[in-house]
């Protein structure tokens, strides 16, 4: 699955995309595909407010637990409930159906310092198995 | 986004963690098995396991391990060993070496079994093969245990000049092919002349399948129906290309070692370093049926003997979990009021029962199905109940 053009990423293999001051964050198709069967998901609250490169939520797997890293500053408005209850949804849709939270952000200019959809794409193929 | 190592499966020498294993492999030399160019070809992801380079997914655990449970399942197992034990002393020697009695052994007969330690722990499980038509006994031994298990088997035999046994290790000329699921039976009936709906569990026979001379058993790590071949190793891929090839009208599909785990502990088949270990002893791993204390003696009789008159310490529970809160998993503490009561051995997602179960060496007095335990996850104590065992019983006809 191609890393959409109209989002950011991190190195850790989040995505973010802006709407005015709202980011949506999913993690990538990489990511899915290297956890595996994903079983289990835990997101922050709404009213929460997370931090830049702070762990705000865990994605396991059949094979392992994982952190999921904030790309920005903010606080939650929305989180996906219907991924919370079928978590394998990750795998089947990560960059559309499988988003997991929606954060107001402080300051939209975080999203600057993070990987276009190209340079993503080469972190990925250099971390493939 | 990044793994909890804490979090991670298994956590031991040959465990099933996919990520970290890739940049020290570099450094081991890894073996492989005859099929492993079966494996490249059909996706596989392949990972480090006791030593070999070996599948741990094709399509998918959970897809994978509900093949097994509603269609058939291939598995390569080249990486066990087998031992084949000849002499005029061959029975003696096995029964002074293993837990069970060897010699209810028929001809065709097949038996789960422990090499047990002087202490009364745990060196190894393993399957005794008493072949018909044949003298001696062929004795297949757990990839991650087999250099241990051969070395053991060996020093039992040369410290007993007396004993007039041959130990060879044929794993190089053998290959090892599971078949598992309902449809199993149904695939290899095409490939063979051989009536072997006659076959039952625990025994096993030569045959001629797919025109190949094998060695079938019914037997399996699965809890389902199904057979394990052995093959002369040239054979290996003729064999796997037939039975493939049979099985793809009835939803055949490649297994890897991810649903092999997560098949085994639904139907509550233990694994050596998780529910067996050197200081398990055999009586807490609830394995008493696989002892015969009767039959005479062998290593580590009087110390199984004596946990079993006094009655374990531990013992070892199987659990669901009642929160949502992830999986348990392998080296998790276990607590009940607040007090450590043991540890969790294996545990997982099962796909069948849609629940997190798992396997707990635990402390005897805590024991008890419907019973509470906390397991610690992340730091958090998770409800969870005891549950009776085997989590998953196929039905039978």
């Amino acid at each position: 699955m191609e890393s959409p053009g109209d989002r950011k990423y991190t190195k850790t293999h989040e995505w973010v995309a802006l709407e005015g001051d709202v980011a949506t964050i999913g993690v990538t198709d990489f990511a899915q595909s290297e956890l595996g069967d994903i079983t289990y998901l835990e997101l922050p609250d709404v009213g929460d407010t997370i931090s830049l490169d702070q762990a705000f939520g865990i994605i396991e797997s059949v094979k392992a637990a994982n952190d999921i890293f904030s790309p920005v500053d903010g606080d939650v408005v929305e989180r996906n409930e219907d991924v919370v209850s079928a978590p394998e949804m990750i795998n089947a849709s990560p960059y559309s159906d499988a988003w997991l939270v929606r954060i107001r952000v402080a300051d939209p200019k975080q999203l600057d310092a993070l990987l276009s959809a190209e340079e993503y794409a080469e972190l990925a193929k250099s971390s493939a198995h | 986004m990044a793994e909890r190592p804490e979090d991670a499966c298994g956590g031991r020498e040959d465990d099933l963690n996919m990520k970290d294993k890739d940049a020290e492999s570099g450094e081991m030399e890894l073996r492989e098995t005859a099929l492993r160019s079966r494996h490249a070809e059909l996706g596989a992801r392949l990972i480090p396991f006791a030593g070999w380079l070996m599948p741990v997914q094709y399509s998918g655990v959970i897809d994978e391990h509900r093949t097994v449970r509603s269609a058939a399942g291939l598995f390569d197992l080249g990486h066990m060993g087998q031992v084949r034990v000849t002499g005029p002393d061959a029975l003696p020697y096995l029964q002074l070496i293993t837990t069970n009695d060897v010699s209810a052994l028929s001809p065709g007969d097949a038996q789960y079994s422990l090499l047990p330690n002087e202490q009364g722990g745990v060196i190894d499980d393993i399957i005794v093969y008493r072949l018909a038509d044949e003298p001696g006994y062929l004795v297949v031994v757990n990839a991650a245990n087999h250099a241990k298990d051969v070395s053991w088997m060996q020093q039992q035999r040369s410290t007993r000049p007396e004993l007039q046994v041959d130990v060879d290790d044929v794993s190089e000329s053998l290959g090892m092919i599971a078949i598992q699921g309902p449809t199993a039976a149904a695939i290899v009936a095409e490939l063979t002349e051989t009536d072997l709906s006659g076959l039952e569990p625990f025994h096993c026979l030569r045959a001629t399948v797919a025109d190949l001379p094998v060695i079938v058993a019914r037997t399996g790590y699965t809890g389902e129906d199904g057979f394990e071949f052995y093959v002369p190793q040239e054979q290996t891929v003729a064999l796997w290309d037939a039975l493939f090839a049979a099985g793809a009208s009835r939803g055949l599909k490649p297994i890897g070692l991810g649903a092999r785990d997560t098949l085994r502990l639904e139907a509550r088949m233990p694994l050596y370093g998780n529910e067996l270990a050197d200081d398990i002893s055999p009586i807490e791993a609830g394995l008493g049926w696989a002892v015969k204390l009767d039959k005479g003696s062998f290593i580590g009789r009087e110390a199984i003997a004596a946990v079993k008159e006094s009655g374990p310490l531990r013992r070892t529970v199987g659990f669901q979990l009642l929160e949502r809160a992830g999986s348990a998993r392998h080296g998790y503490p276990v607590k009940l009021d607040g007090r450590d009561v043991g540890v969790v051995t294996s545990g997982a997602h099962s796909p069948t029962l849609g629940s997190e179960i798992g396997l707990a060496l635990v402390d005897a007095d805590v024991a008890g199905v419907g019973r509470p335990l906390e397991i610690v996850i992340r730091g958090r104590p998770v409800k969870a109940e005891q549950v009776k065992l085997p989590f998953y019983r196929r039905a039978r006809d």
